[in-house]
């Protein structure tokens, strides 16, 4: 059961509030939705990517003879043919296109082919010789803050230390309690692997690159850097995204098939498979975190102390945002006088890391909720009562000095998760007709290795914040255009569409503002100014602002044209229905006739108010806004052979104003499923630098028998700092349900008198049973 | 590499198979060859389910069957569960359940519903779940989905003759 709001009574069909159907959904049930890796050119040729076998290692020679010999081989090119820019990157452009001398993770591309066809262009990878002379790799995190070992890249081995000092950093409190916790790193796992096509312009000075990303402009720029050309020589079309979740915010192949492209003067297309996917994307950091809380005799907060580290990979991504993130969210969703956080994002050779949904605050929520059921334990409270005693609520003050104003129903979404039903279901699940037992409900499920006898339950509770939107003195804004002719409203946005459904909700916004039926979206492409990334929980907030403030414009120039044909002052007007009307007279136009003939057309960017950077002190108000939200999970465990079931995951989340609720059930669905498998299965594992599990057989994600049902409650007080009210609510249901399901756990293996500490996700069988 | 031609009968007719390479995927021939895009590839291990068809009735994992091994049976792609613009119950129902999203695992789960639903009128929320085991959304979280399911087996169940696709 899932609770969605009835559409409220004033709303037209397909209007804010409603859940009308995706615009593409019918072309993606039957299979006729062009994803980018459908995508297809007459002539075009396959490029493929030569990847280091090495963590780290010297290039003393890279022989391309063999390969360029091939029949079929159209292009063999290699940091020496990249005509511009060697580097790029997010924040620090420090990542080569091709590894100019050393290689620093696994996986780093070397060289790029071209061929007739993907077979062809394989064999020439093959073909090439590489001579290197291996170099220790430098995989601990703390070596590298240490500083003991030589730099590994010429920006050193540090990415980022930042200190947040706040109030009283020496108070101590009556009840203090310790640990330190590990995260692994998470993949994002969309389904639809990376792919793109390249057109080059006749002459080849400029080109077309038809990609699914998260962020067009930001492509655009890095892309044209490493090109030698101006940003507008770069023209970007949005392929269909199968999925994103951070993974596409980085280049991985747009700058290689341009390359190709422009070398040949043939539409070149690239496509990654699974195991290249898992080596050619940014990862969820892996991090560890140690914190004391110091609390008085009931549990209320005086004092957080925490040291972060991030594992950041061999270069620096958004390394340095996920560590801000992170540490300034290192409170918890709870008000404390006093606090002193330091973090780390250090430089290694394991895979890069970036962004992935909750980026950054989703390792200092299991961290922190850890800690808050360890305080309950030692206070005698609990779970959610200790977290009620420290529910933060609008005004109060996060770590950084920063006020946190926006609507902050803390408190609501406990309760309001604590009011849904716990599961009827008995322990082990319901007996079948028969009266004998129905594997599939025990943990281990199809295995049926479980004995139903041995199985005990728990719950467990995880409470979050997450800051919305870009932080730290960016200048976050977007673009939109609405053009109204003849009651039709065209929609222009650069806003990267990956299935989250921002084109519905763009359309509703539409419909509600100017009163039309017809909606049109123009393609998502870079002709127009940027949308900002599909990222940060940003695009309903941002891109909705932006196409709601263009709706806006256009009215008003609808009400002017209204008001000039009828002797009308335009402020007067107003839309009711499809209908203009005058709030003072007899006047009523169906919108379609009063814009016939006219063409109204706006374009707005939405900036949100300018943030601060952190000073030394990490003082500062780096962040846009914030939303919460809570989890309730329950799972079945089996204590011999450490074997979880997730039976139920009850939540409340802090939405604002849901626009589109169906979709904000789905994004809530959807992200505790990633947070599950956090929590007890999804991990990439490298040994000395080399992964282990790049593929979906040994990448374990959750399937319907893993995902539970979801009770969900949508906590609706719209924000009066957004646009429409509504909050952003992709990243938040990823971030307490992992250490929700954890808690559980070991509230099941209490009752089964084992007390597992479970300090570490994903919790492997092992950290149970042994 | 080989030249030898085959042919391959997809959702009524016949569709000659040049270039393929010995031992090509059906889930390869089908998009690259014959050039039905509509099933897609996700993991080419059998292990999401993205690339499923029917092949002589039951469904299977495409990027798991060798093309030239499905000569002389029915395959059953998404492209011939209903013509474009006309969708099957089952696929309406993803639209308007909300369990569409990026949609890339809706293809092949689109033919795995069809498939449990043609075996079982009124499955059970385990049998559901199970069934559709083989086949990875990373988006959805399933709940949707499950949603959409049901509601079609309830209608089927109501109707007899209410929209039903030809994927059977
Ligand atoms: S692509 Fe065939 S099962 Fe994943
Ligand atoms: S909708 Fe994206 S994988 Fe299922």
């Amino acid at each position: 059961m899932t609770v969605i709001e009835e559409p409220r009574t004033t709303i037209r069909s397909g209007t804010i509030g409603d859940s009308p159907v995706r615009p593409d959904g019918v072309a993606k049930v039957q299979g006729t939705y062009a994803f980018s890796s459908d995508l297809h050119a007459d002539g075009c040729l396959f490029g493929a990517t030569l990847r280091s076998p090495h963590p780290h290692a010297r290039i003393v020679a890279i022989d391309l003879s063999a390969a360029w010999k091939l029949n079929g081989v159209e292009a063999v090119i290699t940091a020496e043919d990249v005509p511009g820019q060697l580097t790029y990157g997010l924040i620090a452009q420090d990542q080569p296109v091709f590894a100019v001398d050393v290689v620093r993770y696994v996986g780093e591309p070397i060289a790029a082919v071209a061929a007739i066809d993907p077979e062809t262009a394989r064999r020439a990878l093959d073909a090439i010789e590489v001579t290197y002379e291996v170099l220790t790799p430098l995989l601990d995190p703390e070596a590298a803050i240490a500083g003991g070992h030589d730099p590994i890249h010429p920006d050193g081995n540090l990415i980022r230390h930042q200190h947040i000092v706040h109030g009283d950093p020496s108070a101590t409190g009556a009840v203090v309690v310790e640990g330190t916790y590990e995260i692994g790193m998470q993949d994002q796992a969309f389904l639809g692997l990376e792919a793109a096509i390249a057109y080059p312009d006749p002459g080849a000075d400029g080109v077309e690159l038809h990609v699914a990303t998260q962020w067009l402009h930001e492509d655009q720029k890095q892309i044209a850097a490493c090109l030698g050309f101006a940003d507008e020589k770069v023209r970007m079309v949005l392929g269909g995204v199968g999925g994103a979740f951070g993974a596409r915010e980085d280049i991985s192949l747009q700058v290689h098939t341009c390359l190709l492209a422009l070398r040949l003067a043939r539409p070149v297309r690239m496509a990654y498979s699974r195991a290249e996917s898992f080596l050619g994307h940014v990862h969820r950091h892996p991090a560890t975190i140690w914190m004391r809380h110091h609390a008085d005799a009931d549990g209320r907060l005086v004092n957080v102390e925490a040291r972060f580290v991030f594992d950041g990979g061999a270069y620096a991504s958004t390394s340095s945002a996920v560590l801000v993130n992170g540490i300034t969210m290192a409170q918890g969703p709870y008000a404390c006088p006093n606090g002193m956080v330091d973090g780390y994002a250090a430089r290694t050779n394991h895979l890069p890391c970036g962004a992935m949904r909750g980026f950054g605050a989703v390792q200092a929520c299991f961290a922190y909720e850890s800690q808050m059921d360890k305080l309950a334990a030692a206070c005698g409270v609990e779970p959610a009562e200790i977290r009620l005693r420290n529910a933060m609520k609008t005004g109060d003050t996060l770590f950084t000095g920063q006020p946190v104003l926006n609507v902050a129903p803390v408190e609501d979404c406990i309760r309001e998760t604590m009011a849904l039903p716990l599961p009827d279901e008995p322990v082990g699940g319901t007996p079948l007709s028969d009266g004998s037992q129905d594997a599939m409900k025990l943990p281990g499920g199809a295995g049926r290795t479980a004995d139903a006898g041995d199985i005990v339950r728990g719950i467990g509770w995880g409470v979050s914040i997450k800051n919305l939107m870009y932080s730290e003195n960016f200048d976050d804004y977007s673009t939109a255009r609405c053009r109204l002719a003849d009651g039709v409203a065209t929609l222009k946005f650069a806003t990267a569409e990956v299935g989250q459904g921002f084109i519905t909700i763009a359309a509703q916004i539409a419909r509600s503002i100017l009163g039309v039926d017809e909606v049109e979206l123009d393609q998502i492409d870079t002709h127009i100014g940027s949308a900002g990334s599909t990222s940060a929980s940003r695009q309903t907030w941002m891109s909705g602002g932006a196409v709601d403030a263009a709706c806006r414009a256009a009215r008003e120039r609808l009400f002017e044209a209204v008001g000039t044909a009828h002797g009308i002052e335009p402020i007067r007007l107003m839309i009711e229905g499809t209908d203009v009307i005058d709030t003072a007279g007899d006047l009523r136009i169906p919108v379609v006739e009063a814009s016939s003939g006219l063409t109204i057309d706006e374009t707005i960017e939405y900036h949100h108010p300018p943030t601060e950077d952190l000073d030394e002190n990490g003082q500062g108000n780096c962040h846009t806004a914030f939303a919460f939200v809570a989890h309730r999970a329950v799972v079945d465990v089996d204590p011999e052979l450490g074997l979880v079931k997730v039976v139920q995951i009850a939540t409340a989340q802090d939405v604002g104003n849901a626009l589109n609720p169906l979709s904000v059930v789905g994004q809530i669905e959807g992200g505790i499923a990633q947070g599950l498998g956090l929590a007890v299965m999804e991990e990439i594992i490298q040994i000395d630098g080399v992964i282990r599990n790049g593929n979906f057989t040994d990448y374990l994600l959750p399937t319907f028998l893993d995902m539970p049902p979801v009770l969900a409650t949508l906590i609706e007080q719209p924000d009066p700092h957004a646009p429409l009210g509504a909050k952003g609510v992709g990243e938040p249901p990823c971030i307490s349900s992992t250490p929700a399901v954890v808690a559980a756990i070991r509230d099941a293996l209490r009752q089964a008198g084992i007390d597992a500490p479970l300090d570490r996700v994903p919790v492997r069988p092992a950290d149970i049973c042994l | 590499m080989s030249n030898e031609l085959f042919t391959l009968r997809v959702n009524g007719s016949d569709h000659d198979v040049a270039d393929s390479w010995l031992g090509e995927s059906l889930l390869d021939v089908l998009r690259d060859r014959i050039g039905l895009m509509g099933s897609k590839g996700a993991c080419t291990q059998g292990e999401c389910g993205s690339c499923s068809v029917l092949v002589d009735g039951v469904l299977v994992c495409s990027c798991l069957v060798m093309g030239a091994s499905a000569v002389d049976q029915e395959i059953v792609t998404i492209e011939g569960v209903a013509p474009v613009g006309t969708p099957s119950d089952v696929q309406q129902a993803f639209v308007d359940a909300g369990a569409v999203q990026c949609g890339f695992c809706t293809p092949g789960l689109v033919m795995a519903v069809h498939d449990l639903l043609e075996r079982t009128g009124s499955p059970t929320d385990t049998e559901i779940r199970e069934e559709l085991a083989g086949n990875v959304c990373r988006c959805t979280g399933y709940g949707r989905i499950i949603d959409a399911v049901q509601q079609v087996a309830v209608r089927r169940s109501s109707d007899h003759d209410g929209g039903r696709g030809d994927a059977s």
